[in-house]
């Protein structure tokens, strides 16, 4: 692997992220994403495998996901079903087996980067399950005792939420990027990177009503880059004239749109109170 | 160099261990990065901290371990006798101006600027600490002296590497961790217990062999999944002597939210009394009548109450006792109504144990509490959830 990760075309990386994504991928270590939501975490992952042109394998998890299922099902009830008609397979257990996404990772014909989204969803002793898994890249089948381990080591992208916190012994394996919130340079580079083309004079007044917004105290969900990208792509569609962002008096709190940047009823009502607010000073 | 970079690390409270450092080590040697003190500060950070609430610190570190050396080797470091600094500001200005600038601030820390200023513009020049007159070093001619504001140097584009960690990003994220939840988390578990509730989801095997046995067909048996069953009323201690208590508090009850899903909490002030609250903000408007918790509650929950037991005697066993407010049934009575209605009781003190014995009121409530009193410590939360979760007959 002599190749850098220097962001895509499609992503703007910053420095310390580079390095991070580096670092993992040279020396093969998980690499562990923590940060608002809508930053890019999970992106960052497609972007790695783009980079580097290798396939992605995504597991999602979910409140219910046991570690168990990342290495490899056993379906007992095929097997019982099968049995009861006489099908010539139940006699090969390994027909029941149901592999799971670590084991596709470990077995993948090329290098594969191996996302773990949301891992804080799951159970608190999810982590510490899958400590050896990732360390040595091996598990046992018990079933038929075969022993499956990663020809190479995969690329792993872990992502996290922080609902809760992670064991230290899990996260001793892992580097750990944190990715705060862009500055207003970095998102000028990531609003170029996806509309070419938008007036310079749009995205000035866009991200002056972004920025003001997220500065709102009490919001329960500040908007964060997914929001404010698919916002600018509604403005684009909508072909909204640049003055009606320009034109704003505080007592229009509510930007044209509103319903890409604020997801949260509450939030709606909050800045419809303050707009209200600013009203009756004005009188 | 670098392994006193560890120690320093882990007496800031970071806790990098040799595992991490051999990492580092690694990643060093096979070429991750370029070799620019920058990278190495991004690689060392990615590689050590793994917690957004303690980049700060680590900046903090970085700054103190590496201060000066990236600038020993390969860029020169640069120091500016004072005195020429006070020369040069003689020579620029007048003297309104210098009296304009003193008024911002204290001269020293003027001073303090102006040199990091030109140390920041040294390394934009040719070669040199000629930087008095010759050809563009002159750090005044970049952009002037301004009386109305120090704005000596222009902003530069290149940030010197050094200045990134300087910035210090991260400072407002160190105060909103919580630290230690995991391992009060951990300690709660003991009170976990697993339960079948809810719709039949999983394959019963052995039902399912046994059944099919039996019966000679394949008798497939589901049964529900197993959740966390236990219930748990939480009752805190707010205001007063709790102050000093209030960081264990909220370590125990964040820890507690998230692991429990049949979790209420209320409030109460000293002792228990005829009312409780939820929204401590709202507390004298919305109040709920212990009456009602102890009737809407099944026998099955389990109670923890979380306090320091000191208060005055009287405002446990008189009427009226309450520093707030007229209460007409002694605190006492609350309590015991408490008790006798849920087998499970527990309370969590937060004061240290030593100092329970010379505490009267502690002493009362301990013995309405039939001893079942806990420090609020991990080991104390550790006997509390074996009380818990005893059988309770």
């Amino acid at each position: 692997m002599t190749q850098r990760f220097t962001g895509t075309e499609n992503y703007v990386a910053t420095d310390d992220l580079k390095v991070a994504v580096n670092a993992a991928v040279t020396l093969r270590r998980p690499l562990l994403v923590k940060g608002e939501p809508g930053t890019g975490k999970t992106v960052l992952a497609h972007e790695i495998a783009k980079a580097i042109g290798a396939p992605l394998i995504e597991w999602g998890v979910k409140s219910t996901t046991k570690a168990q299922q990342g290495l490899y099902e056993y379906d007992a009830v095929a097997r019982l079903r099968d049995g009861q008609l006489g099908d010539e397979r139940v006699h090969d257990i390994s027909n029941y087996i149901r592999k799971g996404k670590l084991w596709e990772a470990f077995t993948s014909p090329e290098l594969p980067v191996l996302l773990i989204d949301e891992i804080d969803k799951a159970d608190i002793e999810f982590p510490n399950d899958l400590l050896q898994e990732l360390d040595r890249m091996e598990f046992d089948v018990y079933e038929t005792g075969e022993r499956i381990a990663a020809k190479e080591r995969p690329i792993v992208v872990i992502t996290s939420n922080n609902e809760k916190e992670l064991p230290d012994a899990f996260l001793r394996r892992c580097f750990f990027h944190y990715i705060k919130f862009p500055d207003d340079q970095t998102m000028r580079e990531i609003i170029d990177v996806h509309f070419p083309d938008i007036q310079r004079r749009l995205v000035t007044q866009a991200l002056e009503v972004f920025y003001e917004l997220r500065e709102v105290p009490g919001l329960k969900k500040k908007p964060s880059t997914s929001e404010l990208l698919d916002w600018l792509k509604l403005l684009l569609v909508e072909d909204m004239p640049v003055d009606v962002l320009q034109n704003r008096d505080p007592t229009k709190a509510i930007p044209p749109l509103h319903g890409a940047l604020l997801k949260n009823e509450a939030d709606v009502m909050l800045l419809e109170r303050l707009a209200f607010m600013a009203r009756r000073e004005n009188r | 160099m670098l392994l006193n970079f560890l120690e320093e690390l882990r007496s800031a409270g970071i806790r990098a261990s040799l595992k991490e450092h051999l990492t580092l080590l690694e990643a060093l040697d096979s070429d991750v990065i370029e070799r620019r003190p920058e990278e190495f500060y991004y690689l060392a950070r990615a590689t050590y901290v793994k917690d957004e609430g303690l980049l700060d610190r680590f900046d903090q570190v970085f700054h103190k371990v590496f201060h000066g050396v990236f600038s020993e080797s390969g860029e020169q470091e640069y120091s500016i006798p004072e005195e020429w600094l006070r020369a040069v500001t003689e020579k620029f200005l007048t003297e309104e101006e210098r009296a304009a600038i003193e008024q911002l601030g204290d001269w020293d820390e003027i001073m303090e600027t102006l040199k990091k200023r030109l140390e920041e513009q040294e390394d934009r020049h040719e070669g040199g600490n000629k930087w008095i007159g010759t050809g563009g070093t002159s750090p005044f001619g970049h952009s002037g002296y301004n009386p109305a504001g120090v704005r000596i140097g222009g902003k530069s584009k290149n940030r010197r590497a050094i200045k990134v960690w300087e910035k210090r990003e991260f400072a407002n994220l160190d105060s909103s961790k919580e630290l230690g939840t995991r391992n009060i988390k951990v300690a709660l578990r003991r009170l976990r217990r697993f339960a079948r509730e809810g719709a039949a989801d999983e394959l019963d095997l052995d039902a399912t062999i046994r059944g099919t046995a039996k019966q000679g067909w394949l008798d497939i048996r589901m049964r529900p999944e197993r959740h966390n069953a236990v219930k748990l009323l939480l009752f805190l201690d707010v205001g007063g002597s709790m102050d000093d208590h209030v960081k264990a508090t909220e370590e125990l009850f964040s820890a507690a939210t998230s692991e429990f899903k049949n979790l209420e909490f209320f409030y109460f002030h000293n002792c228990l009394y005829e009312s409780v609250w939820k929204d401590n903000s709202r507390r004298w408007n919305e109040r709920i009548p212990t009456w009602d918790i102890l009737h809407k509650f099944g026998h099955d929950y389990k109670i923890v109450f979380v306090g320091d037991a000191a208060m005055s005697p009287y405002e446990i066993a008189w009427p009226g006792g309450s520093v707030e407010h007229m209460n007409e049934e002694p605190g006492e009575t609350w309590l015991k109504r408490v008790v006798d209605t849920y087998p499970a009781v527990a309370w969590l003190n937060p004061s240290s144990q030593r100092s329970w014995e010379y505490t009267q009121s502690t002493h009362m409530i301990r013995q309405i509490m039939n001893d079942r009193m806990f420090p609020l410590t991990l080991n104390g939360l550790d006997d509390a959830m074996r009380e818990l979760s005893r059988k309770h007959g």
